[in-house]
């Protein structure tokens, strides 16, 4: 139940709703295309990076693989820095673990920094039905929460909403929480922050508890990392008395030395920066400095079930970068709501019917809500072979098969109404096992755009019919990267300032436009990439 | 059976196909990416983390050890800061000729009261050419990490170029996890509102880094 927004229609409706909302999908177009180009001109700056991804791959593949012995190893690494460790085995335990720390601090207010793991417990609804009120105090959490509404990205959960949105949400709801939006606000993106600022500040200095999640934790060590760009996290990290962790049992990495590669390959997959403006580590407590009572809690809530199929668990690997979420042109045109899940995109198409089971109708239509071109895969800082896991999840679903609920081997039966997808099953499945029919196809595809049909044959047609296509990328990532040297060759196809690579002293600034107010370069401001 | 036994039972069936001799870490991962992006001299990796830096709106100095009482105190007078925040390490010389009240780092302070600084100095652990990162560990003359949140001007001294390395594993390999870290890379800034840059959510607004050369202590 957790995770699944209550009442959340199906994918093929959902997104359905969101292709006619011509607001949202404007935005959208705007913001994924901006950090797309930004993204690939930052990854083009460094010239190891396809080494990077596959040292990425290599130690989340070994961690997951030792997974037990890591989080036993983390266990007592943090117990001995002075933490307490928690597991929870589902939302419902971890939910109840951290209401019971906050109730044992007497306070009824917590504040939260950005994290998709308790969003994915529902964590804040769980604390309001006990009387706690949690606090997001990410700008964009907090536009979302006084929206009363839903995250629809990962790294920019009110990316559906615009500034004009952003205003008359302040203006109305900022008061019922804490201190009201200055009279006159105007809808300046610096006015705004600024209102956020001076109404969360309020909350933070008096904060004594606060909730977290985290990017990594480092087995070896027990030390906890989070990346982020406005500083709330580093509030919510020190501020307070007592420190709660929420996190899954994936974000282990073996070493301290593991974060050399993430520290670089995940700012810049995400917020296209050679580096987030804060990155927090701590281990343990420390005295006299930080909280004093220091909390984490492990979630399973299906993790292990995804881990233990072979195929689907590389999906562990993910580091929440949301790179794929913006060369998607499924979610470009969905929206992250359709997907009906804290996962939007092409990640949450593979990791959230593993984690809950395919077993509702959102969760069996997820695999479907993929074009298959294979960009997500492209783009992916720790390689996860998304398209493959689709294609074998359209298989469980529509044929059923042996899975791993909640611990248990079940054999799943084949989804009714499916039939028909059996037929493209198969021919999906031999496209994968000939990648060289697979990449032929896609290109043949785009060449061939215009006599695309607007609709799907087949299975797809329900989902098609209430939408257009997902416009074919002019060329695929794939032929792009290699005709341009993962963008390295100036063919104006990275765009986002014209980025040079480090010439001879080193110096390769992307853009460069420092002199005025904004940058026109690589610096894309960035925000916390999803814990 | 309690949550942990629970879960650990069921990561150990998950991973019923891992041989017991699966490949040790040591060989699962292959570390042939970059210890650092590109050949660069002393003078060039520092003048590569002025770029970066002021790249993410941070304001650069430079100056000699000597001149360092002077810049400090021009620096802090030029925003009319009343009160600065000491860390209990730092070199006393460096805020010699500062007029502002000093305000000490004390685990005492409520946040309130840090809230009412103008600004903060410190000095750091280290800094990364290649990313125009400052990283403070709590080191006694960079003090609590609260102090370089709370108050809305921040100036954090590096020595150059002995505090400066060129990239993020050669920092790693210099930091000490047990220690809080604090990574800075420009002033707090946030893009949530149409992806347009603003500068200073809840961190400080003005970030200005000093390089100093020549210190001796
Ligand atoms: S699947 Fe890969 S690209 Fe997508 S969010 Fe996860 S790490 Fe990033």
């Amino acid at each position: 139940m957790s995770g699944t927004y209550l009442g959340m229609p199906a994918f093929p409706k959902a997104a359905h709703e969101a292709v006619h909302n011509t607001t949202l999908r404007g935005n959208l177009r705007h913001a994924t295309h901006t950090i797309r180009a930004k993204r690939a001109a930052a990854v083009a700056e460094v010239s190891d990076w396809a080494a990077l991804r596959d040292a990425g791959k290599q130690i989340k593949d070994h961690t997951l693989r030792h997974l037990d012995r890591y989080l036993v190893q983390l266990e007592e690494a943090v117990t001995a820095a002075g933490g307490t460790v928690h597991w929870a085995a589902d939302a419902d335990e971890a939910n109840r673990i951290v209401t019971y720390l906050v109730k044992a601090t007497g306070e009824s207010e917590v504040v939260k920094v950005k994290s998709m793991a308790t969003q994915e417990i529902g964590l804040n609804e769980a604390l309001e039905a006990e009387g706690i009120h949690a606090y997001e105090t990410d700008l964009a959490e907090l536009i979302v929460q006084l929206g009363k509404d839903r995250p629809s990205h990962i790294l920019v959960p009110a990316i559906h909403r615009n500034r004009g949105e952003i205003r008359d949400i302040f203006a109305r709801e900022m008061g019922e929480w804490g201190r009201p939006a200055p009279e006159g606000l105007t809808d300046t993106p610096a006015e705004l922050a600024d209102a956020a600022r001076l109404h969360l500040r309020e909350k933070f200095l008096r904060a004594k508890v606060g909730v977290s999640g985290a990017n990594f934790m480092v087995a070896e060590t027990g030390t906890l990392v989070v990346v982020e760009s406005e500083g709330n996290g580093r509030m919510c990290l020190t501020l307070p008395e007592t420190l709660i962790s929420v996190v899954g049992i994936e974000k282990i990495v073996p070493t301290w030395q593991d974060l050399e590669v993430f520290l670089q390959t995940l700012p810049r997959s995400s917020t296209a920066e050679r580096m987030n403006p804060y990155t927090s580590t701590w281990t343990g407590t420390t005295a006299e400095d930080g909280p004093q009572t220091f909390h984490l809690v492990l979630i399973d809530n299906g993790r292990t079930d995804t881990l233990a199929d072979e195929v689907g668990r590389q999906a562990l690997r993910c580091i929440r970068c949301s790179a794929c979420l913006n060369v998607c042109p499924v979610y470009e045109r969905a929206g992250g709501h359709a997907y009906g899940s804290v996962y939007p995109g092409p990640i949450g198409a593979i990791l959230s019917p593993q984690l809950r089971g395919t077993g509702s109708e959102i969760d069996a239509s997820l695999p479907y809500a993929s074009s298959l071109c294979g960009a997500c895969y492209e783009v992916c800082p720790v390689a996860i072979d998304i398209p493959e896991v689709l294609v074998h999840l359209r298989e469980r679903v529509v044929q059923g098969g042996p899975v791993t609920e909640q611990g248990n081997k079940v054999v799943l039966k084949p989804a009714k109404g499916h039939a028909a997808e059996r037929a493209a099953m198969r021919a999906a499945r031999w496209a994968f096992s000939h990648p060289g029919a697979l990449r032929t196809g896609q290109r043949l595809a785009s060449r061939t755009r215009r006599f695309h049909p607007r609709t799907l044959p087949g299975p797809g047609k329900a989902w098609s019919a209430s939408r257009d296509l997902p416009a074919l990328p002019a060329e695929p990532f794939r032929d792009w990267w290699q005709r341009t040297n993962g963008g390295r060759t100036n063919d104006g196809g990275t765009t986002g300032g014209g980025t040079t690579g480090r010439g001879s002293t080193g110096r390769g600034s992307t853009g460069g436009g420092t002199t005025g107010g904004r940058t026109t370069g690589s610096t894309n401001g960035g925000k916390d990439t999803g814990k | 059976m309690s949550s942990r036994d629970l879960i650990l039972g069921r990561v150990r069936r998950a991973l019923a196909d891992v041989p017991r001799d699966d490949t040790p870490y040591q060989q699962a991962v292959q570390r042939d990416y970059l210890r650092e992006h590109g050949g660069r001299s002393v003078a060039e990796t520092v003048e590569l983390l002025a770029e970066n830096l002021a790249d993410y709106r941070a304001i650069v100095h430079r100056c000699a050890d000597e001149e360092l009482p002077e810049l400090l105190t021009r620096l802090l007078a030029g925003r009319g800061s009343q009160t600065v925040l000491v860390p209990p390490g730092l070199p006393p010389y460096w805020l010699k000729a500062v007029d502002a009240a000093r305000v000490h780092d004390r685990a005492t302070s409520t946040a309130h009261e840090l809230d009412r600084v103008d600004s903060v100095v410190t000095a750091c652990a280290l800094a990364i050419a290649e990313t125009g990162t400052i990283v403070l560990d709590g080191s006694p003359d960079q003090g609590r990490r609260r102090i370089t949140l709370v108050p809305d001007h921040h100036i954090c001294v590096v020595r150059v170029p002995e505090q400066v390395v060129s990239s993020v594993p050669q920092a790693l390999e210099l930091l000490d996890p047990t220690r809080p870290l604090t990574w800075i890379s420009g002033p707090s800034a946030t893009s949530d509102i149409e992806l347009d840059r603003v500068e200073g959510v809840h961190g400080p607004r003005t970030l200005e880094v000093v390089l100093v050369t020549g210190s001796g202590g």
